[in-house]
């Protein structure tokens, strides 16, 4: 898990090369639209999802990579498939089993959009490094503490879940298996450690950015700024939905 | 004059959780020596390099550097002279990547653009590090980690150079590499470390610090050839290590 | 728990994201205040920390595992300022580098596993600490903090889902049902949580923010071997300053909040128009809405505004009532010490 559940997928695509943070905004823009369409335009979802793998099949994504990472929308899938059992309103017999139809409408609702959601942000994240992604939400204005934090998380995740690593093989290795609550102490003292040594981290990584003249700002690295030739390439995906939106209202 | 480059004087400091580590230290080294800080573990070697770029503040006595006192006030210009390698590169190296890693220093000191990339690039190829750049450092192995920890500190081109324990976890070769970039910097150097003949083959001069105070300062011949002195403060030589015959003194 | 694309409707998914980011801002401005510079590295690792304590599953009845919502953890060892932050940055790099959690559903995830699971932890803790005090108080406030951290989470989700959801569903109902689930998780978390606190507490007493009050005077030993020894650990900045700061941030952003999904849909929205036409939603709403004060709003203006209002005071009831617990305990407290 932790490094091995990472996206990012190295490549020279056009979509690879554009820069983070317009790429940032039309995810998030075209998740927007996305969310405000109407559940029963069936073609509109079919329209976007087309969309997406257009933009795959331009960033080169194998269709497997993003099938693999679906996985994450699976407990919500679930509760889904609750709604219609649970759902108020007018019902309905399906296989012998008595649905609520607005339930039901729910449910593909929740369906469509996750699934679309979550294959937009599998494409973001496959084509742009974790670092680039920061930069670009910090040139969104993304407050600098919380881009601050963020790389600093990103930075010592895998030395924490390293140390966790080897916590968890020292246990086993002398015998030690969690079957159930009754270990949960042993476990509890894990995380223990596992909170000190991540905190006293933190304060030695203070101190070595002080030792090297940090005093609360980021010093600035890297430029990245986007042409507006990027913007509207990447901006096509959002503005392409946003069309299909309207022409959709328009025929209502 | 030249002012020396580190004075230390009645230095004494507990921490937080009342742990005392340093029980009146006094010590001074001038421009250009390179001095070797040995001692058992636990001495205090740590903790007090970390008062010599003011990243703890003394409970009792005084650090002065290049004849700048350590404040509040004078913070900024001492780290700017004090370069400080940490016994743990994973508590240096908290970048995204190497390279913006080894440019935080120079950046935070007002170095931007082309300038900053020629830095970066010099103090890389130093250590002989230039070919992964672009990597994260938790990618790297741990020598490689140590070159970079030590290359972030040569990009701010400090007048003194501490290093705690450089020399652990390095290959013969990468100890070596160490030794010749160390040897070719006109610097102060004050390093820490538990590897006896690498103080030997780098320092003219060595101190033993043992439960918070400097129990022994002079000549590193001299203080590793005296068997009962180093038997008191838990140091041993490697098995089958000894002092070469002392060449004569001029 | 990571919500995906798809549940709220678009509206209440701008609203929980300028609530959400609000809170976020007051926690900044709170953090910085007892971390300054060193806020960054600090909820940074913590929030490494918080992350990787998700990856901890526990087994609960039945076969079935839950893992660490952390939220109560965070806010007891860290403080709550530095815990809603790392949990946010969990939730966003989770979004960001993971595909976990919509994009659109970051604000909502925020409020919930977030600004939820640390109020209502942080406010139970401070709560039982005040009346049992001691070790053995921090570790029950612990328990009982992570405990109903959990399905107050759950509730508010029902809530939320309840009225800017894209289903109907009969909030009593579900509210029950929610509970008596989470309650069970919750117990699994009330108790590593508690566990945890303890184990820090036994090693590193100094590091439990929560436990503050319990440190022990410094003994300062001088080289020439005097001892000296200091008053109490200083106290940490006095919270007097910024609760009326927390209280103000939150209910600019409520009215932020209401007046953006106001804006955001003047008009019933797409999925209701075309329902409406399509002769069902009439139905649906009277089971949602009826008998519920606020559903008038309904007939005038649109689902929408009432949707936000109600966001709007369910937040700021919660929000409100655990902030002037928190600060009458507090203020007790210190003029308590003071006599
Ligand atoms: N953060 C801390 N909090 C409390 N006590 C500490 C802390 N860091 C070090 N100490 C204590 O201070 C004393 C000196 O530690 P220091 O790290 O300076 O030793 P050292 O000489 O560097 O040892 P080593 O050779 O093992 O690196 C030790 O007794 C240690 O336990
Ligand atoms: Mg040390």
């Amino acid at each position: 898990m932790g490094v091995g559940r990472r996206l990012y997928l190295p490549g020279g695509s056009p979509v690879h090369r554009l820069p983070p943070q317009c790429k940032l905004l039309a995810v998030l823009a075209f998740a927007i639209v996305m969310v405000a369409t109407p559940r029963e335009w069936f073609w509109a979802f079919g329209l976007y999802a087309g969309m997406l793998a257009a933009v795959a099949a331009v960033a080169r994504i194998p269709p497997g990579h993003i099938l693999r990472r679906m996985v994450v929308e699976l407990p919500f899938v679930l509760f889904a498939f609750l709604i219609p059992v649970i759902g108020l309103g007018e019902r309905t017999e399906v296989l012998g089993l008595s649905l609520s139809v607005p339930g039901l409408w729910a449910a593909w609702n929740i369906l469509a959009k996750a699934t679309l959601g979550v294959t937009a942000s599998i494409l973001l994240a496959s084509t742009t490094e974790p670092r680039d992604v920061l930069v670009g939400a910090q040139r969104l204005r993304v407050p600098d503490l919380l881009v601050q934090i963020a790389m600093f998380m990103l930075r010592y995740l895998d030395v924490i879940l390293d140390e966790m690593r080897r916590m968890r093989v020292a246990r086993e290795s002398r015998g030690f298996q969690a079957r159930d609550l009754r270990h949960a102490p042993v476990i509890a003292r894990s995380a223990g450690a596992l909170f000190i040594r991540s905190y006293e981290r933190g304060e030695r990584v203070h101190l070595a950015m002080l030792s090297r003249g940090y005093s609360g700002q980021m010093p600035i690295i890297h430029d990245l700024s986007a042409t507006a030739r990027q913007w509207g390439t990447a901006l096509a995906l959002p503005l392409a939905a946003l069309a299909v939106l309207l022409l959709g209202g328009l025929a209502a | 004059m030249i002012p020396n480059s580190l004075e230390v004087s009645r230095l004494a400091y507990a921490y937080p959780d009342g742990t005392q580590a340093l029980f009146g230290v006094d010590l001074t080294i001038g421009r250009g020596e390179r001095v070797a800080l040995l001692g058992p573990n636990g001495a205090g070697k740590t903790t007090l390099v970390m008062h010599l770029n003011g990243i703890l503040t003394p409970g009792h006595g005084t650090v002065t550097v290049a004849g700048t006192p350590v404040r509040r006030d004078t913070l900024k210009e001492i780290r700017q002279r004090v370069g400080l390698v940490f016994q743990d590169p994973d508590d240096q190296l908290f970048m995204p990547t190497v390279r913006d890693d080894v440019a935080f220093g120079p950046a935070n000191a007002g170095v931007r653009g082309e300038e900053l990339a020629a830095v970066v690039k010099n103090a890389l190829d130093r250590v002989g590090m230039l070919d992964v750049a672009d990597r994260p450092p938790h990618h790297l192995s741990f020598g490689q980690r140590r070159r970079v920890a030590v290359a972030t500190v040569l990009a701010m081109e400090p007048e003194i150079l501490v290093l705690d324990e450089p020399s652990s976890n390095l290959d013969p070769a990468a100890r070596r590499e160490l030794a010749e970039i160390l040897r070719s910097l006109d610097v102060t150097v004050l390093m820490v470390t538990h590897d006896l003949p690498y103080a030997l083959e780098l320092c003219e001069r060595a101190m033993i610090l043992s439960d918070g105070v400097v129990a022994a300062d002079g000549p590193t011949r001299e203080l590793l050839g005296d068997a009962e002195l180093l038997a008191r403060h838990r140091l041993e030589l490697p098995y089958g290590f000894a002092i070469p015959a002392a060449a004569e003194r001029g | 728990m990571h919500v995906p694309d798809g549940f709220f409707t678009a509206a209440v998914s701008v609203s929980a994201g300028v609530v959400a980011a609000a809170g976020v801002a007051v926690c900044l401005r709170g953090a910085r205040r007892e971390l300054d510079d060193r806020t960054a590295p600090m909820a940074g690792l913590v929030a490494a920390f918080v992350f990787a304590v998700q990856m901890l599953n526990f087994p609960v009845a039945g076969g079935t595992s839950g893992h660490l919502l952390g939220g109560a953890l965070a806010a007891i060892l860290a403080g709550p300022f530095t815990g809603v932050l790392a949990i946010a940055v969990v939730l966003l790099v989770q979004a960001l580098f993971f595909a976990d959690g919509g994009l659109t559903a970051l604000g909502v995830n925020i409020i919930l596993m977030g600004l939820v699971t640390v109020l209502v932890g942080w406010g139970v803790f401070r709560l039982v600490t005040r009346v049992v005090p001691g070790r053995g108080g921090v570790t029950a406030a612990s328990f009982a903090a992570a405990l109903l951290s959990v399905p107050a989470s759950a509730l508010v989700f029902t809530l939320l889902f309840w009225i800017g959801g894209t289903a109907p569903i009969d909030l009593a109902t579900v509210a029950a049902a929610m509970t008596g689930v989470h309650v069970l998780i919750g117990v699994g978390e009330g108790l590593i949580t508690a566990l945890t606190v303890a184990a820090v507490l036994s090693v590193r007493p100094d590091l439990v923010y929560g436990a503050r009050e319990l440190a022990a005077p410094l003994v300062l030993r001088g080289a020439d071997g005097t001892s000296t020894v200091t008053g109490r650990a200083p106290e940490p900045a006095a919270g007097a300053g910024r609760l009326p700061f927390l209280l103000g941030g939150l209910g600019v952003s409520l009215l932020l909040a209401g007046i953006v999904s106001f804006f955001a849909s003047p008009h019933p929205d797409g999925l209701e128009s075309v329902a409406e036409e399509q002769g069902f939603l009439g139905q649906a709403t009277d089971h949602v809405f009826g008998g519920f004060a606020l559903a008038d709003y309904g007939e005038v203006g649109g689902i929408p505004v009432g949707v936000a209002g109600i966001v709007g005071v369910a937040l700021t009831l919660i929000v409100a009532g655990v902030i002037a617990y928190a600060a009458r305990v507090r203020g007790r407290a210190s003029s308590g010490e003071r006599v």
